[in-house]
């Protein structure tokens, strides 16, 4: 069985939020950088999980500059098999869908994992797209994934609950908490991370179909009003009154 | 040319994050001085899709079949894009909740439309098709121009209100070839929490965190939420030790919601769980820490002890209704 495990490069959660150039860049000074959450905590670790009990090749990729390695590094101490960095910048969504679409097809996964969103640019759009572009079924924002043979069994959240599909592979999923735990890599990890392939590819011709022209953070709140314990009919009155959402 | 809106549906019920999104694309549509129409597919019966029209929809198409009750992604998108195809659409909306995502994408790669999830205003059309979403988890916004011919939005679930009028749309029926074959994926079984009030669609939200205690403890939550006519959700703490189901947990790694009114009785307010209330319209805090990092996004806030304060919000709330 091969999987293939997409990764991007995030903001740590706690990460101050600023930009540059006139609001059109992220400002990463000072930022720390991480595999998004999502990606490693959720997606990946499913993925070794499914190596280590079923037998399976885990490839990562990335589309990202040099800049990416080191999470791509980590991904690899974490226990990941092989990676492949797709040499351009990650524009929008629909480009680097068509570019892990293209070195999918050329390598062929059984199964394809993505983190449900990335926490920077919260697009939730990446699984979907590779999966059409792959013509293969998608199930998205799963919080369990079982396989039995070829089948795979997959909780997928739904509004107030779960539903549980099944769907023969290879099949594209989208993952959050419930797939699997966090885990930090040991020193051997890291270790043979340092020996372990990481290709670069360079991007196939394809056109980013949407651009961001600026960035905004949300207007400073006022600043809470307290009230006292005593007095809970003055914050029920404030809601009714001032805030008018009661 | 037209606005096609995908109306999610469940059990034969229109959601509310699909009126949102009618509502929305049937503002675009008279930006562009087209006509909306919006598409449900899967059983429902004519009236409720008639009143589809009170949210701007002039034309309503139904697929009547029973195969589309659940979310197939590669069937839906294959009925979305004939419908487009039949429709001239050019712009397509759907809600960004459960069902968006596991359709939007597929859409937007098939059509080759550049797509925008997270939608919180109209476009801009006065210099391209530029559309804010919230990014960086509702730290931040980012403007973003769609430049393809055709283009896909998903719009952010309680982020527009709705202005009902008593307008009806025209139902018409739409039989696009659906074979057998085509369902991939095959739902087995579906739990949901029946008769309450689904968090992501709530316009008042009471969440509880660590402050509580234990899950003996909870019934302080869930008598405020009956009172206001609100959703409960919790903390991650609360959900990781099994006080309350995972699909009630909001924060990063939960849900995020985005109600009128936010509630927080006993949450510190970590950045993680912010990122999943942080646009809420207005947040009240109940903790008895002065110090808790929530106080700083809160509008309003108490600095007591849950124990005492929630039944007495909870009784004041009941002699104003």
């Amino acid at each position: 069985m091969k999987i293939l495990v997409c990764i991007s490069k995030t903001p740590d959660t706690t990460a101050k939020i600023a930009f540059t150039d006139n609001n059109t860049k992220f400002n990463e000074a000072g930022v720390q950088f991480i595999i998004n959450p999502y990606d490693e905590w959720y997606a990946l670790v499913r993925a070794l999980e499914l190596k280590e009990t079923l037998g399976a090749t885990v490839h990562l990729v990335t589309v990202g500059g040099a800049d990416t390695e080191p999470i791509i590094r980590k991904a690899l101490a974490l226990g990941g098999d092989e990676a492949f960095r797709i040499n351009t910048d990650s524009q929008d969504s629909f480009y680097i869908a068509t570019q892990i679409a293209e070195h999918a097809r050329k390598q062929g996964y059984d199964l394809i994992f993505t983190g449900k969103e990335t926490i920077d640019y919260n697009g939730a759009a990446i699984g979907g797209m590779v999966a059409e572009l792959l013509e293969m079924p998608y199930v998205s924002i799963a919080a369990k994934f079982e396989l039995s043979g070829t089948e795979a069994t997959i909780n997928r959240e739904i509004e107030g609950g779960e539903e549980i599909v099944k769907v023969a592979l290879p099949v594209v999923v989208s993952c959050q908490k419930g797939m699997a735990e966090q885990r930090i890599p040991g020193m051997r990890g890291i270790m043979a991370a340092r020996t372990k392939p990481l290709a670069v590819v360079e991007p196939v011709a394809a056109e980013a179909l949407t651009t961001v022209t600026s960035f905004e953070l949300p207007p400073a709140k006022a600043g809470v009003k307290l009230i006292s314990p005593d007095n809970v009919a003055e914050l029920v009155k404030l809601l009714h009154d001032e805030a008018k959402v009661i | 040319m037209s606005v096609l809106i995908f109306a999610d549906q469940a059990h034969g019920k229109v959601k509310k994050v699909a009126f949102e999104a009618i509502q929305y694309g049937a503002k675009v549509a008279q930006q562009l001085g087209v006509s909306a129409t919006a598409l449900v597919l899967g059983a429902a019966d004519n009236a409720e899709l008639e009143a589809l029209g009170s949210y701007g929809a002039t034309k309503v198409l139904h697929v009547a079949d029973a195969r589309l009750n659940e979310v197939e992604g590669s069937v839906f998108t294959k009925i979305i894009a004939a419908a487009v195809e039949q429709e001239g659409a050019q712009l397509i909306v759907f809600p960004h909740n459960f069902d968006g995502k596991a359709v939007a994408p597929r859409v937007a790669a098939r059509l080759k439309a550049g797509f925008v999830s997270g939608a919180i205003s109209l476009p801009d059309t006065s210099n391209g098709f530029v559309v804010k979403k919230s990014v960086f988890s509702g730290k931040a916004f980012a403007n973003v121009n769609i430049t393809s011919d055709k283009k896909v939005i998903a719009v952010m679930p309680n982020t527009f209100a709705l202005e009902p009028t008593a307008a009806k749309a025209t139902v018409a029926a739409f039989s696009p070839a659906v074979n057998d074959a085509d369902f991939k994926v095959k739902v087995s079984s579906t739990e949901t929490v029946s008769g309450e009030i689904p968090l992501t669609e709530a316009e008042i939200v009471v969440s509880g965190g660590r402050g509580l205690k234990g899950p003996e403890n909870w019934g302080l939550v869930e008598d405020l939420a009956k009172a206001l006519g609100a959703a409960t959700a919790c903390s991650r703490p609360v959900a990781d030790t099994g006080w309350r189901p995972h699909h009630e947990h909001v924060g990063q790694t939960g849900l995020t919601v985005r109600p009128n009114l936010y509630i927080a009785i006993g949450i510190s307010g970590a950045i993680q769980h912010l990122a999943g209330v942080n646009g809420s319209k207005v947040i009240v805090v109940i903790n008895k820490d002065p110090e808790a990092p929530f106080f700083k996004a809160a509008d309003y806030g108490i600095v007591g002890d849950a124990f005492e304060v929630v039944p007495k919000l909870t009784a004041a709330i009941q002699e104003l209704k």
